[in-house]
């Protein structure tokens, strides 16, 4: 294409994308923790650590000032870790502590700064909002090692990180080092936000993290596809957002990115098979223009009823045909009860009730009883 | 006990407090090798506190935990503990027989990925749960009696010495209970040592053959038919006397 | 009045505007939900701006406070479906609403005067300069105007439905059974929240109302036990932020917004450390005092379990408790010197024996449970 000709824009469509990737991996995990908003207060809290390192080296070089924007970040994280133990505040409202009183002192930092006479304090106002279009070659390559850094941790310790996002206890009590992880995830996380600042912003980089996971978490049944797709959905919003708003004049590139973003998130919750509001609503209607079943169901379990010591004990077709009523379509009863997990079928084609079946039967029974 | 047995499970003076009054209290109890012991006590006795400490994952104010004679945490993984299901998140993205695989990762060690091996060890597990046809079922889609036993199929994948069980039998389902309690048999068989949480007064005696009574210290402990008294019960749930008489007096 | 006072009128009254919803917020676990509206009705004020051409007319105020109300109800429907958790649906649904209003700046900036930074970060400074002038009389600042309005409006909230309010807060389930709809007390509770955020973000920007909504309560919760001085001292502390965070400013000629929220966070670290029940100090002042006597009684207890035993020459060796007990040796020797103090314990050989009043001591102890 034309545009990727274009220097900046390769850097920057490049670096959003890398941003979105490290996101969609890191972010799944937040969002299977109940971690998704320790991202926001992350950012917030990294704002005085950004106005710190630009009064004590008075300059605007990226390296220390991510320094500065990690150190504050991760205080943050231990202020509020602190609250939650120590006292009866609840997390959330910790949570919101640390990121309106830590933003609050960088705001007054900020104005220190303002008053400074040299020149080099134009900019620094960027990390509210993100400044894509700033981004530099070295601040790609840097987030190119954190990415690769990120991918690494995860393959080597991808059983660990199933653990402690499943079930951080039993981890421990297998002996691996759950703890140790677990700082290893947040710092990854913290330094993931603080590069996500430069382009995004501090308001918007916790919907990068957000969003890419819990998208993908509703097309996906297995961990590892999740935080791939998640990874995917993170570098497409990264790259689209950052063309669409090269192409457009006056779309900032950050809000694109989180409105591209949302609409996945939106598209996902609606459409998604299994999971989609939208498919489970045919889903219902699919149930509803069914096969009558239920005849079915009882027979099968009358059957059962009849081999108490193996209830799994299968049927021919023929017995449930002769025993149901002539309207009803027993092979297509049988193939939505197995669809409902109510019963299933062995290798030689003889059907038995699942335990499921056996008491959705006897609920039936225990209904018509009671009335 | 006699000198030549280690006790699979040794607790001693163990206390455990978490904001400064205590949960468990100078507690001693010595769980002998291939038993099924219950532990049984009120709310609040300290029942899954003291299973956790026995798991090393609660720090211990005094005392200590010893298995096999040796210091817990050094043997972790020698242990499988099977926690209450409530505690987990369900909605997670994932397969029964990815979470029953969990069992052997502790063998595995770091950085090795579970294999064939590992797959068919979560597979006979799932077999003896009787959940072989769930296994490639996402967890989120199954009832509580059926992620009890996911959690305890991932138990017996670990093929540990000692199992510890919290509250298994909760809000179980018939079939749930009576899986679970094949599965202890088939422990005890194999010879292994079964310590279960348990809150169903009448059934101890048919499902353990020893019986610790807890409410923040050991009340009783020891074989069923001597422990599980009246008098003990008595003492270990206070008040309710009228109730338990009448519970032990069934059993 | 002169201009500085009036900031700092307008400083106080609308810290306490924020405090007293915050109340609520912070009880029923909704805090960022505080955060979320703060943000959300970015894209309503833009709007309406459009519209009317001011930032205080009352039309802003309605439509940007709806724009807050809907994304509550959002976050709640994302939440019921249960395909995410609540707290990533505060995560998706502020910055979607925020990324909008940024659009929709942005993209009209070269119409409009309004700028993003001013709503993010506000500016109480400026406030005085949009006058409420009446028929050519000077009636001071819009702002203190429009603040003290929302002030008394979440004021007769908080006295109108008081008793419903607390019990929907302390047991929704009763609530909802002696007929108080939970719901339609919540969404009175998030359309205050609302009304208040677009109240205060010109003065205070939308992420310093968050610290002026959740810092008061949260330190007001360590410092006091009941309802109603938890509202009452919230109030108090705002007010004690707003003037603290106003001299703060003046005296490092910094933003005054950010000084408030400054100041509040100290207010709440002050609470936290050393509150007189609740704070760090105390907590570890009474549990060194505790650990002592702790030790002791543990120690004496463990002496009774072992007392006539085959094992008590072992169990109960003065040389050998530490090990017993799985406890450092100075803190065992700590604990023997009390017990033995006290007239609980006394040495016979290498062996600790209970006193008679001891041994009384530990049969309570066990007695007791505790």
């Amino acid at each position: 294409m034309e545009i990727f000709a274009d220097w900046t824009l390769r850097v920057v469509a490049l670096g959003a994308g890398l941003l979105g990737a490290v996101s969609g991996f890191l972010g799944s995990f937040a969002v299977l923790r109940r971690q998704s908003l320790l991202g926001d207060a992350l950012s917030h809290a990294a704002l005085p650590g950004i106005a710190l390192a630009f009064l004590i080296t008075g300059s605007k070089a990226t390296v220390p000032i991510l320094i500065g924007a990690a150190m504050t970040g991760w205080v943050g994280t231990l202020v509020v870790r602190l609250i939650v133990r120590r006292s009866r505040v609840p997390y959330d409202a910790a949570l919101g502590l640390v990121l309106s009183v830590f933003f609050g002192l960088g705001l007054v930092l900020l104005t220190v700064i303002q008053k400074r006479p040299d020149a080099a304090q134009a900019g620094l106002e960027t990390y509210l909002f993100g400044q894509a279009a700033a981004l530099l070659r070295a601040d790609v390559v840097v987030m190119a090692v954190v990415a690769t850094v990120v991918l690494l941790v995860l393959m080597l310790a991808w059983k660990e990180m199933k653990v402690l996002t499943f079930d951080r206890a039993y981890g421990e009590s297998l002996g691996l080092p759950m703890g140790r992880l677990d700082g290893l995830v947040t710092a990854l996380l913290v330094v993931t936000i603080v590069l996500g600042l430069q382009t995004v912003g501090v308001v918007l980089m916790s919907a990068m993290i957000v969003a890419p996971g819990a998208a993908a978490r509703q097309w996906t049944r297995r961990l590892g596809s999740m935080v791939t797709v998640a990874a995917g959905i993170g570098v497409a919003a990264g790259v689209s957002g950052a063309v669409l708003s090269s192409i457009v004049p006056r779309l900032p590139t950050g809000p694109t990115i989180v409105l591209i973003l949302s609409g996945v998130v939106g598209v996902s919750l609606l459409m998604a098979p299994e999971r989609g509001l939208v498919w489970r609503r045919l889903q219902l209607g699919r149930l509803r223009r069914r096969p009558r079943q239920e005849p079915v169901l009882m027979h099968l379990h009358a059957l059962s009823l009849q081999h108490p010591d193996d209830p799994d004990h299968g049927h021919e077709v023929s017995v449930l045909r002769t025993m149901s009523p002539a309207d009803i379509d027993v092979e297509g009863a049988l193939t939505a009860l197995a669809e409902r997990g109510l019963a299933a079928s062995d290798r030689r084609g003889l059907w038995a009730p699942t335990e499921l079946g056996r008491r959705e039967a006897q609920r039936t029974l225990k209904r018509e009883a009671d009335r | 006990m006699d000198a030549g047995h280690v006790p699979a499970v040794e607790v001693e003076d163990l206390t455990v407090a978490y904001t400064g009054s205590p949960v468990l209290w100078d507690l001693d109890l010595q769980v002998a090798s291939g038993t099924r012991t219950a532990i049984v006590g009120p709310n609040g006795a300290g029942k899954s506190t003291l299973i956790k400490a026995v798991m090393g994952l609660i720090e211990p104010v005094a005392g200590a935990v010893r298995i096999f004679g040796k210091p817990g945490l050094e043997v972790r993984g020698s242990i499988a503990y099977v926690p209450q299901r409530a505690t987990l998140e369900w909605d997670f993205p994932t397969d029964v027989l990815d979470v029953v695989t969990m069992g052997t990762y502790g063998r595995l060690g770091w950085f090795r990925r579970p294999g064939a091996p590992e797959s068919a060890t979560a597979e006979a597990a799932l077999e003896q749960v009787e959940m072989s046809s769930f296994a490639h079922r996402p967890i989120a889609q199954h009832s509580g009696g059926q992620q009890q036993r996911i959690l305890l199929a991932r138990a017996l994948a670990q093929d540990a010495e000692i199992y510890l069980l919290d509250e298994p039998f909760q809000g179980v389902d018939a079939p749930t209970e009576r899986a679970i309690v094949r599965v202890l048999d088939d422990l005890a068989t194999a010879g292994r040592t079964v310590v279960v949480v348990h809150h169903d007064l009448q059934t101890v005696a048919e499902y353990f053959n020893h019986v610790a009574l807890l409410n923040v210290r050991i009340i009783a402990a020891g074989p069923v038919a001597t422990t599980f008294t009246e008098d003990n019960l008595r003492l270990t749930f206070g008040g309710r006397v009228g109730v338990l008489a009448a519970r032990a007096g069934s059993v | 009045m002169n201009p500085e006072v009036e900031i700092l009128l307008i400083a106080v009254v609308t810290s306490v505007a924020c405090a007293l919803p915050g109340v609520f917020l912070v009880l029923r676990r909704l805090a960022l939900v505080s955060d979320a509206i703060t943000h959300a009705i970015l894209p309503g004020i833009v709007v309406a701006f459009f519209l009317t051409g001011s930032l205080t007319s009352p039309l802003l105020v309605v439509a940007a406070a709806a724009t807050g109300v809907l994304s509550v109800v959002l976050i709640e429907a994302m939440h019921r479906t249960r395909l995410v958790a609540e707290d990533a649906a505060i995560g998706l649904v502020f910055p979607a609403f925020f990324s909008l209003g940024v659009v929709l700046v942005t993209r009209w900036a070269g119409k409009v005067h309004l700028d993003t930074d001013s709503v993010l970060l506000g500016e109480l400074a400026f406030a005085p300069f949009d006058r409420f002038i009446v028929g050519g009389v000077d009636l001071g600042p819009v702002a203190l105007w429009m603040m003290s309005g929302i002030l008394l409006l979440n004021l007769a909230l908080i006295v109108v439905v008081f008793k419903e309010l607390k019990l929907a807060t302390l047991d929704p389930a009763l609530a909802a059974v002696l007929g108080f709809s939970p719901v339609l007390l919540h969404y009175l509770l998030m359309t205050a929240v609302s009304v208040t955020a677009v109240g205060a973000f010109s003065a205070a920007g939308s992420i310093l109302v968050v610290a002026l909504m959740i810092a008061p309560p949260a330190a007001a919760y360590l410092l006091v036990e009941n309802f109603k001085p938890m509202l009452l001292l919230s109030g108090g502390l705002g007010a004690l932020g707003a003037v603290g965070g106003y001299g703060l400013a003046r005296w490092l000629d910094v933003s005054i917004a950010g000084s408030m929220a400054v100041v509040c966070g100290l207010i709440f670290a002050g609470a936290f450390t050393f509150g007189p029940e609740r704070g760090l100090v105390s907590q570890i002042r009474r549990r060194s005092a505790q650990r002592v006597e702790f030790a002791a009684r543990l120690l004496a207890v463990h002496l009774l379990h072992h007392e006539g035993t085959m094992r008590e020459a072992v169990e109960c060796a003065v040389s050998n408790l530490n090990v017993h007990l799985g406890w450092p040796v100075p803190a065992t020797r700590k604990a023997i010197a009390f017990t033995v103090a006290r007239g609980l314990a006394f040495e016979e050989g290498p062996v600790l024996h209970l006193t008679e009043v001891g041994r009384r001591f530990a049969e309570d102890l066990s007695a007791g449970g505790i």
